[in-house]
């Protein structure tokens, strides 16, 4: 448990309206600046007094940041645009309503109003001994305190574990990838545009990070194309308090049918890896079939292959197991353990 | 500059966990210096005059063959293998340090695991096959070198004898990459019990936060001086006057005449019948009349 201190360090805040003056910032401070967004992440550390960042890079200015528009093949929303925001668009819920339903599954009303997508896809991992400043793997230490004969780990992966077996614990992440999203950032460099699935990491690549985002990039926008526009949608969060908490496992499908048959998917779970995970071989091993419970069994047994449990977690096995089959199911119902 | 990071552990205690990884680019540059100045001192020294070959047999010299073995199949398939794994471990060690992110892990102690076979298949082949001493230094280099430093100080000393099969230089790189290397597996294969793979059951607690600390110091000590051993070791290879030896690492053989020019008979002793043989010793033998 963290120590709770009285006041955040004293730091320099710089709030720039413009998405130039904000790289030129991050360019002036390189690695001693922190990029605020909605803050739910970052003043957790700033409170733990476990992340001290020099400056602080407000966002909250930045206007072209903000708001979600149509665009000729689909949809932008800026990274700055809160999860409230998200859900209560007419025209995301319309054509991409998984997202605001993951949206609306993350945290409280409260934090919903000022958590922004950018940073629910952006958040650091949520381990609590990487949170209590040990000097832990992605720390930059040199082991993993969940991964050892007494670590409390029941929150932690079954999935792509490389030394950190932390969990990416963002809710809208599973439903951007499984709607295809592409991430626009702006680096020094220029922009780059890269698929929702290719913007996180595992610590296979690199322990310290959850994202490609390198110091003075920056997350503008999050466009998602029409592809799945209208498609058969499924998101299940699985949560200790249904109120207000992180997900244990969360499922995100979006789906088209031929009749009764898939004829495209896209599978993604969260919660199970430092990464969200997309099922792709589950995709392919469905393709094709009915959309059955037939089909839904076939898809929760492949989508646990590989997966390797922790000494608290081995619940997540049959729940993402579960959850798959839901998905392909397209609905919730009573499962075997 | 901080040489080594440090942090503080659950418990309050303050503990290693690794070196600054800044000292990549000290190893680093330091290689690239050493072999500027070398380079330089080559280049702009004079001449040595040729010493007066030691007197040989001709009995001895009719027996000196036409390829002079120099290293054994074995050798050169050793050296061949522990090349390639010092390079992939280099590579997946310090390619993400620099930038180049991808999953290095398992490539780094598999390329460990290669390393360490290919140690103990030199141990034993060196031990048992090779002349194990021929590597070492002995009294006589000690006299050459001191007799060398001398006459390059302009004092008056006997002139150095030609080299055993192995000059100074080459058999005290020998011992620092034996230790270097010795340093790097020994934490690397204790490193292992740190992460999944196949031959271990994962078990951090091994050693206490302290010891494990030291550990990765170590590791990354030997690892960045591998650094700079290793393009040292590129340089002198690829250095137009040391070409022959570069091949022989190949084929395996030298010439007769690089063999009468660069080496000793009285302190590497070869006999037709050694280029016969896929092993060579080295056993000093006085041949001098």
């Amino acid at each position: 448990m963290a120590v709770i201190h009285d006041v955040i360090p004293a730091f320099e805040l710089f709030q720039p309206t413009t998405v130039d003056d904000a790289l030129a910032l991050q360019a002036r401070y390189g690695a001693k600046a922190w990029v605020l967004a909605g803050g739910l992440d970052s003043f957790d550390w700033f409170k733990d007094r476990i992340k001290r960042p020099e400056v602080v890079i407000d966002l909250s200015q930045v206007k072209e940041l903000r708001g979600i528009r149509p665009v000729s093949d689909g949809i932008e929303i800026g990274a700055m645009t809160t999860l409230t925001e998200v859900v209560r668009h007419p025209m995301v819920r319309e054509k991409y309503s998984i997202l605001p339903n993951a949206a609306e599954a993350a945290a409280s009303p409260q934090i919903r109003n000022q958590g922004t997508i950018g940073g629910n896809v952006t958040q650091d991992a949520r381990c609590w001994y990487y949170r209590g400043g040990w000097p832990c793997y992605r720390a930059g230490g040199n082991i993993c305190y969940a991964d050892t004969p007494t670590g409390l780990n029941r929150e932690h992966a079954i999935l792509d574990a490389d030394r950190c077996v932390a969990v990416n614990p963002s809710d809208t992440a599973p439903a951007l990838i499984a709607l295809d999203a592409k991430m626009v950032i702006r680096t020094p460099k220029g922009e780059r545009v890269v698929n929702a699935e290719d913007y996180f990491i595992g610590p296979a690549i690199d322990i310290t990070r959850m994202t490609i985002l390198q110091p003075g990039d920056l997350l503008t926008t999050i466009r998602i194309p029409s592809t799945w526009a209208g498609s058969q949608f499924y998101f299940e969060k699985v949560r200790d308090r249904s109120v207000w908490d992180f997900a244990l496992v969360n499922v995100a499908a979006a789906v088209v049918t031929s009749g009764s048959a898939i004829d495209r998917i896209r599978l993604v779970v969260n919660g199970v890896a430092a990464h969200p995970v997309r099922l792709t071989a589950v995709e392919a091993a469905v393709q094709g079939k009915p959309r059955n419970a037939e089909t839904a069994e076939l898809a929760g047994q492949l989508a646990v292959r590989g997966a390797i449990p922790l000494q608290h977690n081995g619940y997540k096995v049959p729940l993402m197991r579960n959850l798959v089959k839901r998905a392909i199911r397209g609905s919730a119902g009573q499962e075997a353990a | 500059m901080n040489l080594i990071e440090w942090a503080q552990s659950p418990w309050g205690q303050q503990i290693p966990i690794h070196i600054a990884w800044s000292l990549l680019w000290v190893s680093a540059i330091g290689g690239l210096l050493f072999l500027i100045v070398h380079a330089i001192y080559v280049k702009a020294k004079p001449a040595a005059a040729h010493s007066d070959a030691p007197a040989v047999t001709p009995a001895v010299l009719a027996h000196v063959p036409e390829r002079v073995p120099r290293h054994s199949l074995g050798a050169r398939l050793f050296h061949l293998i522990m090349a390639i794994a010092m390079l992939a471990l280099l590579l997946t060690a310090f390619l993400p340090k620099v930038g180049v992110k991808f999953a290095w892990v398992t490539y780094h102690w598999i390329a460990g695991i290669v390393l360490t076979i290919s140690i103990v298949y030199h141990i034993f082949h060196a031990s048992f096959w090779l002349d194990f001493w021929s590597i070492w230094p002995d009294r006589e280099d000690v006299e050459d070198a001191s007799r060398r430093i001398k006459r390059a100080m302009g004092q008056s000393a006997p002139e150095p004898r030609k080299f055993g099969k192995y000059p100074l230089e080459n058999k005290l790189y020998h011992l620092v990459v034996m230790l270097a290397g010795l340093a790097a597996v020994g934490t690397g294969l204790f490193m292992m019990k740190r992460v999944q793979t196949p031959f271990f059951t994962r078990n951090p607690y091994l050693f206490g936060d302290m010891t494990w600390g030291w550990m990765y110091v170590l590791h990354g000590l030997a690892g960045i001086g591998f650094v700079a051993l290793v393009t040292v070791h590129i340089y002198f290879a690829i250095r137009p006057e040391k070409l022959f030896l570069t091949k022989s690492m190949i084929l395996g053989w030298i010439t007769r005449e690089q063999y009468l020019d660069h080496y000793d008979p009285n302190r590497w002793h070869v006999s037709e019948r050694d280029s016969d043989s896929e092993t060579v010793q080295s056993k000093p033998k006085k041949v001098l009349a």
